[in-house]
């Protein structure tokens, strides 16, 4: 049977502002889905976003909503999450907003381990502005800033969460729905900060400029760009080259800050 | 140090600096949540606050920077705690894009900052007065401000208190403006007891499990009633234009009434706002308009000027903005000369210089040097034709 949706979304907010083709909407119902099997009550759940195309989806959502600055959702997440634990606390990022302008943020929400779910739509482009290069486009890649390619070597996502402390990490593309429900669903559980690199095509910026096609093209390229971590072992070292993992790549438990921190208000205010 | 402080039924008598009373007003307002980032001359506000905040049960986080730390305490407001963050210069230009968020979504927060001289880098350790206009305008596009501005360590206690209060009042974002020399110099304070601080908390709207909420439909106050995330009644925060729902709205007619409301909330309950000082200023020929630290120059200015048979006077706006307009005209009402000194280059000199018109000569004295201005340069232009 499948699920009501509009239990969750804003209906009068519809229709959303996303292209033809566009992955975010993908990766918007899967986080539902998720939401769905955990029955967290709607008014404990506070999802935050900076600035960008994937940034529009905590509009559409019946959640306690904010849309912050480019780039700052993590750190207005972590201000919510610290004054009141109890709530449940999701960021969505776009590439760009997330890993450029709120890179240092990123990597210090990861050091920090609060309970929070970071989801970074990953376009490998800056949609809104209309296409720049960002810092997860390819290199080779063509963007309005980058008419020739890029020369600069793309953050992996994954790596730079597992590298500064992240305790879940997790890549999945949204042509493959259940493994991204899979993941997601994970995230959510993980008692810590979590990161989940979700790949969502841009047909309008990066495909045309690229000319890698419609979406179904695109997901196919995507495709084959990745190998599934479950099958890595079986892999030679040259049929992984140049390729990204997908799955859960990393998975760790350790102290979760607010837990922490009750810990040290507890000791200290005797 | 003790915790009970804020919670003492009788006053305490303590020796502080200017950046101790400042945490002591804060907390006695009621803030359970700060975050910061390391920056002198206001270190010790955030080093003050880690020690003493987990003991009342409150929260403190040092954050990557100070972007970083506005973000956090507005999201920590919206979640229902009295927040605020402490910095100076740099760090409070860092901040000016999540300042002007917080006055657009109309998230109730308190951003100390401890003056120092600019710009870029400047002189980490000295005085200054020159980020005034940072204070009024620092964020981009049209906006509220309500700035103050202590002398004194009971005054930053004080005021701290009053810019906690103003916040939860019109749902703002509110600037302590201190100078370097408050924020340091020792002085007796007496903390006064719980019950006689008054504490403003932000006004609720009444409703009921199920009601419609709109988070920005105001009544006639121009100030919405204001429900915390997890209370019960979702709904969307955005710094983009928006209507009185919440969601996002690029309408002309909504974005002028959303700006104009923004500005007009402050402006027609200003009188609220006003604190200020008169001393001798009701014959005063030469009138002198200083804040912060050069104010206790300028009064002792005043006093020489006096012995000497000089109907000198003092306005002190402790609101910097919005700006006591009336009654700076008014304590110039006799005044044949006004003086403005300021640890900057006239910020504040040009404000009363518009609010007085040509009619009355207005002179500037200005010191950039990280030094105090002593009463005798003042008094200089008080004398001098």
């Amino acid at each position: 049977m499948s699920m009501d949706y509009f239990q969750y979304l804003r209906k009068e907010r519809m229709p959303h502002i996303w292209c033809p083709g566009c992955g975010h909407g993908t990766i918007m119902k899967s986080i539902l889905r998720a939401l769905d099997k955990l029955k967290w009550a709607k008014d404990d759940v506070v999802v935050v976003s900076g600035i960008g195309c994937s940034s529009r989806t905590p509009g559409y959502l019946d959640f306690n909503t904010l849309h912050t600055t480019h780039g700052r959702a993590l750190s207005f997440a972590q201000g919510v999450k610290v004054a009141n634990p109890n709530l449940k606390v999701i960021v969505i990022s776009g590439d760009g907003d997330a890993m450029a302008i709120g890179g240092n943020h990123f990597i210090h929400a990861c050091r920090r381990n609060m309970d929070i779910t970071l989801i970074v739509f990953n376009n490998n482009i800056y949609g809104m502005t209309g296409g720049q290069a960002s810092p997860t486009t390819f290199t080779g890649s063509k963007g309005t800033t980058a008419p020739y390619g890029a020369i600069e070597q793309p953050f992996d996502v994954c790596n730079m969460a597992q590298a500064s402390g992240a305790t879940y990490v997790a890549r999945a593309l949204d042509i493959d729905a259940v493994a991204m429900d899979r993941v997601i669903l994970s995230a959510l559980q993980n008692k810590g900060f979590s990161v989940v690199d979700a790949w969502s095509q841009c047909t309008t910026y990066f495909g045309r400029q690229n000319k890698w096609g419609d979406a179904s093209e695109m997901m196919d390229r995507y495709k084959e760009m990745t190998y599934n971590v479950r099958l890595a072992e079986k892999m030679s070292p040259e049929e992984k080259a140049g390729k990204y993992p997908v799955g859960m790549l990393f998975q760790t438990s350790r102290p979760e800050w607010c837990e922490e921190y009750g810990k040290l208000i507890e000791r200290v205010s005797k | 140090m003790s915790a009970e402080a804020t919670e003492k039924k009788a006053p305490v008598i303590k020796f502080l600096a200017g950046n101790e009373a400042c945490m002591e007003g804060a907390l006695a307002a009621g803030c359970r949540f700060f975050a910061g980032y390391p920056i002198s001359p206001s270190s010790e506000i955030a080093e003050k606050m880690s020690g003493r905040l987990p003991k009342l049960g409150g929260k403190f986080i040092q954050m990557e920077d100070e972007i970083a730390s506005m973000g956090a305490i507005i999201g920590a407001s919206l979640a229902g705690a009295k927040s605020m963050t402490a910095t100076s210069g740099p760090g409070f230009s860092l901040m000016q894009e999540n300042i002007g968020y917080a006055m657009m979504a109309e998230v109730p927060c308190v951003v100390v900052n401890v003056m120092r001289g600019g710009p870029s880098t400047g002189n980490p350790t000295g005085p200054s007065q020159s980020d005034v206009m940072q204070c009024r305008w620092g964020t981009h596009g049209d906006h509220p401000a309500i700035v103050l501005s202590p002398n004194s360590i009971r005054e930053a206690f004080d005021t701290t208190v009053q810019c906690f209060n103003f916040a939860e009042q019109f749902r703002t974002c509110v600037v302590l403006a201190m100078d370097e020399i408050v924020a340091h110099m020792r002085e007796k304070i007496v903390i006064p007891a719980k019950e006689d601080i008054k504490i403003v908390n932000r006004k609720k709207p009444n409703l009921k499990p199920g009601d419609p909420y709109k988070p920005y439909e105001a009544d006639a106050s121009l100030i919405p009633p204001m429900m915390n995330f997890g209370e019960g009644f979702r709904y969307h925060v955005t710094g983009l234009d928006h209507d009185a729902t919440g969601f996002p709205s690029g309408a002309p007619d909504n974005q002028e009434i959303l700006h104009r409301r923004l500005v007009d909330k402050v402006e027609m309950h200003k009188d609220e706002l006003f604190l200020f000082e008169n001393h001798r200023t009701e014959d005063a020929e030469v009138l002198v308009v200083a804040y912060g630290s050069t104010s206790r120059s300028a009064k002792r200015a005043v006093e020489e000027a006096r012995a000497q048979g000089i109907k000198a006077g003092l306005f002190r706006p402790i609101t910097l903005f919005p700006i006591p307009e009336k009654q700076i005209a008014l304590a110039a009402s006799h005044a044949k000369k006004v003086v403005v000194p300021e640890m900057n280059l006239g910020q504040y000199r040009l404000e009363v210089e518009r609010i007085l018109g040509p009619a009355v000569p207005v002179v500037g004295v200005h010191r950039v040097n990280g030094e105090p201005i002593a009463p005798s340069l003042i008094l200089s232009a008080i004398v001098g034709g």
